[in-house]
């Protein structure tokens, strides 16, 4: 019975990425219709020799792995705010999830323009009021700044995920220790969050699913530069085949982002998939 | 493949008002819903905003899709490559009129008509949208480059602007002008990465410096010298006296900047004119002038060459409701209709003789002049010191040309915004180059 | 919960979550006020917060230029369509996976996870030959098909962590008791999994509503939904703040709505098997 709704599935998994695979070994230029002919392994070795690939994968790593500290840390700090009794709570959640729902070509425009713009955005404005030189953020930190954007729009999803995670602690066990006279240092260490183990878990398989394929707001921002600053291995396919409408060396580098891919699934699952297990 | 023709809705309309326009359209056979593609270029949102005329006058609709320069591109070369068929009418430029006509994704356009007067149509405009003699785009408006200056800021300091300028004196001037404490920055120049964006000001550069793309041999010369100068020479002026962010402005931010009264100069499309010309879009519009954009060691291919044009795919089963389009948007009378409705001096320039002969409109732009005398010798077969395989005065007229343009747009970004130096940046630019060309058979 | 909180505790915790959800909530709250500024007062210096000469000719410059009217219209079936496609493939197929067992299960899952991770644009130009020859371009059934296919891996990962956890005795009760296997699922598991399935969907439809690559790259005129209505404000000539601004609150504002009124549907589901 398992059969038929998970071959269905998979039969739709599989079959663009049977085209991809077959127009990475052809070379096709969008440009030059009529052209197209088997090529072999050329396209993967002009994709794996192109100087952009490293800083691609480099870009691509430090982009997930600085999101998700982020997003973590902010996100059990604000878990751990928003479950205090508080006037309002139920509105100041409402204000920490809302970047959640904003569009991230939205996100993206609105930053770039009304806030790190270095002549009229905000940022600028405020420090043109104290007297400080504005910083010019897409020049000269464009990664954390992309890094910063995209934290903004996933910080509430992780906190969203810890929140309800932290609501299933149990109280007593927490009262307990706290007449034992475990500090709350001791207390956030030894019982929060390990308890919270296998929701960050989650967290971090979730949104390094979304976090490897990133390409709106780098488009939006940078467009992959200055030079490769922030091209990832998402944005390097796309100029390879919207840009130079190479669509034989984009497929082949489609192909060996989804190989990086499931070797970072594999070492996810090595890594973490334990906790999901219990 | 997928064909919409469905009758439309729009008949009832063409008999409520008919006399809209002056010219006579082909056939008001079939009412038609035709989709454009277009660049939300401000002349084109012009267009868009009057456009409901002419689908009175005809009972044809039309589905507009408006959409940011790069986005556009990618959009329309991607249906039109794989004859997709989803646009009856397209925006494209002086690269890919030729290139695609020659491709045959193009429809000739060289009969909308008695009355169109293509003689009226400037020769090297024509000429930039046509292949192997056939026109296969109507212009919209067409643009060289010029440098715009601050009368204002010019005469406080006491400099007197020559009749040519050099790029030597644009330094020096940007160097006397330069006062960020007080807002304005020497000068603004592209710096956003892009073959149409930051290689447009930085192309016709080169030429005045004596350097080309390509030898005879298609081999590319990005590391020679007369690179490595005016690269050097672009760097060291922006990062001096230029805004901050530089890295990220494109014609738009800078058309920004500059209408704000935020730039002292600023090297860029004659099309801009009208625009920091209207004083309700800008605050420097009587304290602006011109003149030629500078040069250097030649003054060949100083000024850049570029037209906006509406083309019709050939994947488009709607030729002749699309083409009623085209002869109403370029036409002498759409000039005036703008001219009219909009003010003279708005009315999208560049293109027709006649609207240069109109005293409405070279009293309304006293610009007028100068930017025709611009267009008039920017010359896209003959715009550089060397001899080269190629035509086009920013760009080369190859389909290889995007990919290359665009590598290279963004290692001369990031030089400028300092994350590699200059030689680095023109030997990554001339190794990916050389692989490129290496790749599309060019070189053996 | 137990005991009362010291109200000077309770008066600190309001001040530092207000201080923290307002700074969060800010670039939305200042997008949505620069909507109502003119071009000019966008980019004053110094920024004006709330005094400033409220209008809506930014409203009336976009509304002017677009039909938002049929993006919005188009973005809502886009979502729900995909989301529902979507559950009615992912429903049986979690169900197999989670009641079914098999020993590669776990690794099917993950390699279907895995494909999300590959870049979209890898797969635009087979897509859209596809669509051309089967005439998907440019219509909202196209995105449907796409966007589930896009999010479908998602949305069986959820509902299996979520069936998972129902108790395989009930299901067997069931079925003991003469159940046919469509109405075990029908009647027996997909009422105890409403919760679950509530959430998954919620979750869908934010994430169909924000696509930005497929929507834009498969639509021209007629199917285009709110995320090509935005792209035609990105980067215009002269001043845009507030034109921009306008159209990004419209953008958003409705699933912003959605999101904060099933807030707790959302939040109730959204687990991924993560709390026991």
């Amino acid at each position: 019975m398992i059969s038929p709704a998970v071959a269905l599935l998979l039969c739709w998994m599989l079959v663009p990425l049977g085209l991809t695979l077959y127009f990475s070994f052809l070379r096709y230029n969008l440009l030059m219709p009529g052209m197209e002919q088997w090529t072999g392994w050329t396209n993967y070795y002009f994709f794996l020799t192109d100087p952009s690939f490293w800083d691609a994968i480099r870009n691509t790593l430090t982009l997930v792995i600085g999101v998700l500290i982020i997003t973590i840390i902010g996100g059990v700090l604000l878990a751990l705010l928003l479950d205090q009794e508080m006037w309002g709570r139920n509105i100041v959640r409402l204000l920490v999830i809302a970047p959640f729902f904003v569009m991230p070509t939205v996100s993206a425009l609105v930053w770039k323009n009304m806030f790190m713009n270095p002549v009229n955005g905000l940022f600028a404005q405020l420090s043109g009021l104290l007297g400080l030189e504005p910083f010019d953020f897409f020049a000269h930190a464009p990664l954390s700044s992309i890094i910063a954007i995209v934290s903004w729009q996933w910080l509430p999803f992780a906190t969203l995920i810890l929140l309800t995670a932290l609501q299933s602690l149990d109280r007593e066990q927490l009262e307990a220790s706290e007449m034992d006279g475990a500090g709350s240092i001791n207390r956030l260490l030894f019982i929060v969050l390990p308890h919270l183990a296998r929701a960050i878990t989650v967290v971090i398989l979730i949104q390094t699913i979304f976090l490897l394929s990133i390409f709106a707001e780098i488009l939006v921002t940078t467009n992959g530069g200055p030079g490769t600053a922030t091209t990832n291995l998402t944005f390097l396919v796309y100029a390879q085949s919207l840009l130079q409408f190479d669509v034989g060396g984009g497929s082949a580098g489609g192909v060996i982002a989804i190989v990086l891919a499931n070797i970072v699934a594999i070492f996810l699952m090595r890594m973490i998939g334990r906790n999901l297990d219990a | 493949m997928g064909d919409y023709a469905t009758p439309s809705r729009g008949l009832f309309r063409s008999a409520a008002i008919g006399l809209v326009a002056a010219s006579a359209f082909g056939s008001l056979a079939a009412a038609e819903e035709l989709t454009i593609a277009t660049v939300n270029n401000s002349d084109m949102i012009v267009m868009q905003k009057l456009s409901p005329q002419w689908e009175a006058a005809t009972g044809h609709t039309l589905n507009w899709v408006v959409l940011e320069e790069n986005v556009l591109r990618q959009r329309v070369t991607t249906d039109i490559a794989t004859n997709g068929g989803q646009f009856d009418i397209i925006t494209i430029g002086a690269y890919e009129a030729p290139i695609w006509g020659a491709a045959g994704w193009l429809k000739q356009l060289d009969d909308l008509g008695e009355g169109y007067d293509y003689d009226d149509i400037y020769e090297s405009v024509r000429n930039g949208l046509s292949a192997n003699g056939n026109l296969y785009a109507v212009p919209f408006y067409a643009e060289s480059s010029f440098t715009f200056y601050r009368k204002d800021l010019f005469e406080a300091a006491g400099i007197e602007m020559p009749d040519q300028i050099t790029y030597a004196q644009l330094a020096e001037y940007a160097k006397k002008l330069h006062d960020p404490d007080n807002g304005v920055y020497g000068t603004c120049q592209r710096g956003k990465a892009g073959w149409g964006e930051n290689m447009a000001f930085v192309g016709p550069m080169v030429n005045t410096f004596g350097g080309r793309w390509f030898d005879m041999d298609w081999n590319p010369q990005l590391d020679t010298q007369p690179w490595k100068d005016a690269v050097n020479y672009y760097v060291d002026l922006m990062n001096s006296y230029g805004p901050p962010g530089a890295s990220s402005n494109g014609h738009n931010e800078n058309r920004a900047l500059f209408a704000d009264g935020k730039c002292a100069t600023w090297v860029d499309a004659t099309s801009a004119a009208g625009f920091i010309y209207n004083p309700n879009e800008s605050t420097v519009a009587d304290k602006t002038d011109f003149t030629a954009a500078p040069i250097n060691v030649t003054d060949k291919g100083a000024g850049w060459f570029w037209a906006w044009a509406l083309a019709i795919p050939n994947s488009s089963g709607k030729e002749a409701a699309a083409k009623s389009f085209l002869e109403w948007s370029t036409s002498k009378d759409y000039v005036k209709l703008v001219g009219e409705t909009e003010g003279w001096v708005a009315a999208p320039p560049g293109t027709r003789m006649s609207t240069y002969a109109n005293e409405m409109y070279v009293s309304a732009a006293p610009f007028a002049q100068t930017v025709e005398a611009s267009i008039l010798a920017a010359n896209p077969a003959d715009a550089t010191l060397e001899p080269v395989p190629y035509t086009g005065v920013q760009f080369v007229a190859i389909p290889e040309f995007q990919g290359i343009g665009t590598y290279v747009g963004n290692q001369i970004s990031a030089a400028l915004a300092g994350t590699i130096s200059v030689d680095e940046a023109l030997a990554n630019s001339q190794s990916f180059a050389v692989r490129e060309m290496t790749k599309a058979g060019y070189i053996k | 919960m137990a005991r009362a909180v010291p109200a000077r505790r309770k008066m600190l915790t309001t001040i530092l979550g207000w201080g923290v959800g307002l700074t969060i909530f800010f670039p939305i709250l200042w997008t949505f006020l620069t909507g109502f500024k003119t071009e000019a007062e966008a980019i004053a210096s110094p920024p004006s917060f709330l005094l400033f000469d409220w209008t809506l000719s930014a409203y009336d410059a976009v509304n002017q230029r677009t039909d938002y009217l049929k993006h919005f219209w188009n973005s809502v079936v886009i979502s729900f369509g995909s989301t529902g496609l979507g559950l009615l493939i992912a429903v049986p197929a979690a169900w197999a996976m989670a009641f079914v067992p098999a020993k590669r299960t776990k690794d099917i899952l993950m390699w279907m996870l895995s494909t999300k991770m590959l870049p979209p644009v890898g797969v635009l130009i087979p897509i859209y030959l596809i669509f051309r020859d089967a005439g998907l371009l440019d219509t909202r059934l196209g995105l449907v098909i796409v966007l589930t296919l896009i999010n479908l891996p998602i949305i069986v990962w959820m509902l299996f962590t979520y069936f998972r956890e129902i108790p395989v005795d009930i299901l067997e009760a069931a079925r003991m008791d003469g159940a046919e296997l469509r109405s075990e699922i029908l009647f027996v598991l997909v009422p105890m999994a409403v919760p679950g399935i509530a959430s998954t969907l919620l979750l869908n439809v934010i994430l169909a509503w924000n696509e930005a690559f497929w929507t834009l790259n498969l639509t021209a005129a007629k199917a285009a939904p709110l995320t090509a209505f935005i792209a035609s404000f990105s980067s215009p000539e002269g001043l845009f703040y507030a034109k921009l601004s306008a159209a990004s609150t419209m953008a958003i504002a409705p699933i912003l709505i959605v999101g904060w009124f099933s807030q707790k549907q959302l939040v109730r589901g959204l687990t991924f098997g993560a709390v026991k």
